[in-house]
């Protein structure tokens, strides 16, 4: 189920490094999820895309721009990881978990219209009350990441459905894993 | 399931329980009952069949009814009415000796007529040894009352015999979880304490949690996610009219009622954290009764009323705390494994019945208060949310079978048990009402 955060991320990298060069010839960008102060792409740049190593060439961009756009390209494949991931009876977040959170707050604190909900789940083991608790517990573990990282207070609202909303149904160990979890929803 | 090694009269008792294996019947009705144990110290006791006078109702016989209570109850082992050498109805036409040859110890007689639209039953308990009456009386009930009737009767019995009133006439809350139309349903259901006569209170595509009676039986408050996120209903059972008492941001959970009806116990974490507050119903009025920066929750009053239990993982995990009153410092009652929660205590103040984790498993244990001992009462590996009958003397918690969630009743020592799986799904969340007169 879970794909490998390494190869998710490389091939948004990839795909990304296309999205940027594209944008290159003025036009407004997508959906609008790029704040104004995005600094644009020079013409002139070329995508190489399929399989080819490195993806982006540069030859006309300066290299701070090529670092910029590689930045955000990357930060935005993160973006796409919107589930994390806990160990029992724990709210800890994980250390794999900080960039693409790192990445989350960033949009957010970019995007200050944009509001996201938290919503923390636990495993069936245990009782259900504690459970919603330490859902919520984990909510505000990740709320709270997000607010040291750029995002403000109010654009996070957080839930907790305890064990009451298996990702996975089942009683094994790595139903469980799946189970306890914080989902970024966007509006 | 619950299994034991069973010495060989009591595989004769297993077949006669297994015979009780039923299909709850009625629309609405969801539960099976499946009785999977005996008590080892059960009594012989023999139901005689009711002698009929008049326009009895086909259907639920009364001393069937009878003969199922006590037997379910894992203290009694009734005989079958085959084995019976005759079927007395009134005290002149009982043979204690024929009784004790079968080894009887208790013999109940009795016969219905009818009252206009009411049955009226007299009956009389006799212990067998003793040759003497131990119980005589007559109670009525509709005719479209056989069980409450018949339920009623139990608890007399039980009483006379035991000393302790019975909850046979009690009800159980709960909450059944299927699928309909690709979604979830979920919902609250009230029946007898042997799963017949279920009626559904509540549905709701979302969670419904946390069932707490109100100590008259007439309310149940409880947790649903109907509007997205958690909130507190009060519920009147007879006029099906809600009210929603808490609807805090964050967390709205775990109600739990005071001895007089007044106030709920509820956790809430509308300042940041998952608390215990005390909220007066009449003027909504909230007390805050834990402080920490750790999860509090699960709160129950104590048997003195004043006192509370209640989960708190301030010690690193979840552990059982008592609170003696508002604002006292609380008092860790668990110590034995790294995973006990939510507490339930019973009736007589010496027993406090919680979910218990050892290895990976998690099972229903109790504390006796008095000394700290703690006693696992459960086997089987995923046991959740003990209820304590009003009278102290059976739990029921629910548990994994075969992927679903059933109800299981044992006796508080552990010992004689029967399960309530739905016929369907999930049933879970046991809430055992009070007695009410």
């Amino acid at each position: 189920m879970k794909l490998s955060m390494h190869s998710k991320v490389l091939a948004m990298l990839l795909s990304a490094g296309l999205f940027a060069g594209c944008s290159s010839t003025g036009e407004t960008v997508g959906d609008g999820s790029y704040d104004s102060d995005v600094a644009p792409v020079d013409d002139g740049s070329t995508v190489y895309g399929g399989d080819d190593e490195g993806g982006v060439s540069s030859s006309a961009l300066t290299e701070e721009e090529r670092m910029a756009a590689e930045e955000r390209a990357k930060m935005e494949a993160l973006r796409d990881i919107t589930t994390f991931y806990f160990d029992f009876d724990t709210a800890e977040i994980k250390p794999e978990a900080r960039d693409v959170l790192v990445a989350h707050a960033q949009y957010l604190a970019n995007n200050p219209g944009q509001n996201v909900r938290l919503e923390g789940h636990a495993d069936e083991r245990g009782t259900k009350e504690y459970n919603l608790a330490l859902g919520e517990r984990r909510a505000n573990a990740v709320q709270r990441f997000l607010i040291v990282n750029g995002a403000s207070r109010g654009q996070i609202e957080t839930v907790s459905y305890g064990e009451e909303k298996p990702a996975v149904m089942g009683s094994s160990e790595s139903a469980w894993a799946q189970n306890r979890r914080v989902e970024l929803v966007f509006d | 399931m619950t299994k034991r090694i069973w010495t060989t009269s009591h595989k004769a008792v297993a077949a006669a329980l297994a015979a009780l294996i039923m299909l709850a019947t009625g629309a609405r009705a969801e539960l099976l009952i499946r009785i999977t144990e005996g008590a080892d110290a059960a009594l012989p006791i023999s139901v005689v069949p009711f002698a009929e006078n008049g326009s009895i109702p086909p259907g639920d016989k009364v001393a069937n009814i009878v003969r199922d209570d006590l037997a379910m109850s894992g203290e009694f082992r009734p005989l079958s009415p085959e084995k019976m050498l005759s079927l007395p109805s009134r005290r002149e036409e009982v043979y204690f000796r024929d009784w004790r040859m079968l080894g009887q110890r208790y013999v109940l007689v009795g016969e219905l007529s009818r009252n206009g639209d009411r049955v009226v039953a007299r009956y009389e308990l006799f212990d067998v040894n003793q040759e003497k009456r131990i119980l005589g009386e007559t109670a009525a009930a509709s005719v479209n009352s056989m069980r409450t009737l018949g339920h009623h009767i139990s608890d007399k019995v039980y009483e006379a015999i035991t000393g302790v009133p019975g909850a046979f006439s009690t009800k159980l809350a709960y909450i059944t979880l299927d699928t309909f139309n690709g979604k979830p349903r979920y919902r609250l259901q009230v029946s007898d304490v042997d799963g017949k006569r279920a009626k559904i209170r509540l549905e709701s595509q979302e969670p419904i949690l946390s069932p707490a009676w109100s100590p008259d039986g007439k309310r149940l408050a409880y947790v649903s996610f109907e509007t997205g996120k958690p909130a507190i209903y009060i519920h009147e059972l007879s006029s099906g009219q809600r009210t929603k008492v808490a609807d805090f941001k964050g967390l709205n959970s775990a109600p739990a009622w005071s001895e007089d009806g007044r106030s709920l116990l509820m956790t809430l974490s509308k300042d940041g954290n998952a608390e215990i507050y005390r909220m007066e119903l009449a003027s909504r009025q909230l007390t805050k009764l834990t402080n920490h920066w750790a999860i509090d929750t699960e709160a129950t009053y104590d048997h003195s009323g004043d006192g509370i239990f209640f989960t708190s993982d301030r010690s690193g995990g979840p552990q059982i705390y008592h609170m003696k009153s508002p604002g006292a410092e609380p008092r860790r009652i668990t110590f034995g494994s790294r995973y006990n929660a939510r507490p339930r205590p019973d009736n007589t103040g010496d027993y406090v019945y919680y979910v218990h984790q050892r290895n990976s498993a998690f099972h229903i244990a109790r504390t006796n208060l008095n000394n700290g001992e703690e006693t696992v009462l459960t086997r089987t590996e995923s046991d959740e949310s003990p209820s304590v009958s009003p009278n102290g003397r059976m739990l029921i918690y629910a548990t994994k079978q075969g992927g679903d969630s059933v109800l299981t009743v044992i006796s508080a020592d552990g010992g004689a048990a029967y399960s309530l799986p739905a016929s369907e799904g999930d049933v879970r969340e046991p809430a055992w009402g009070p007695i009410v007169n």
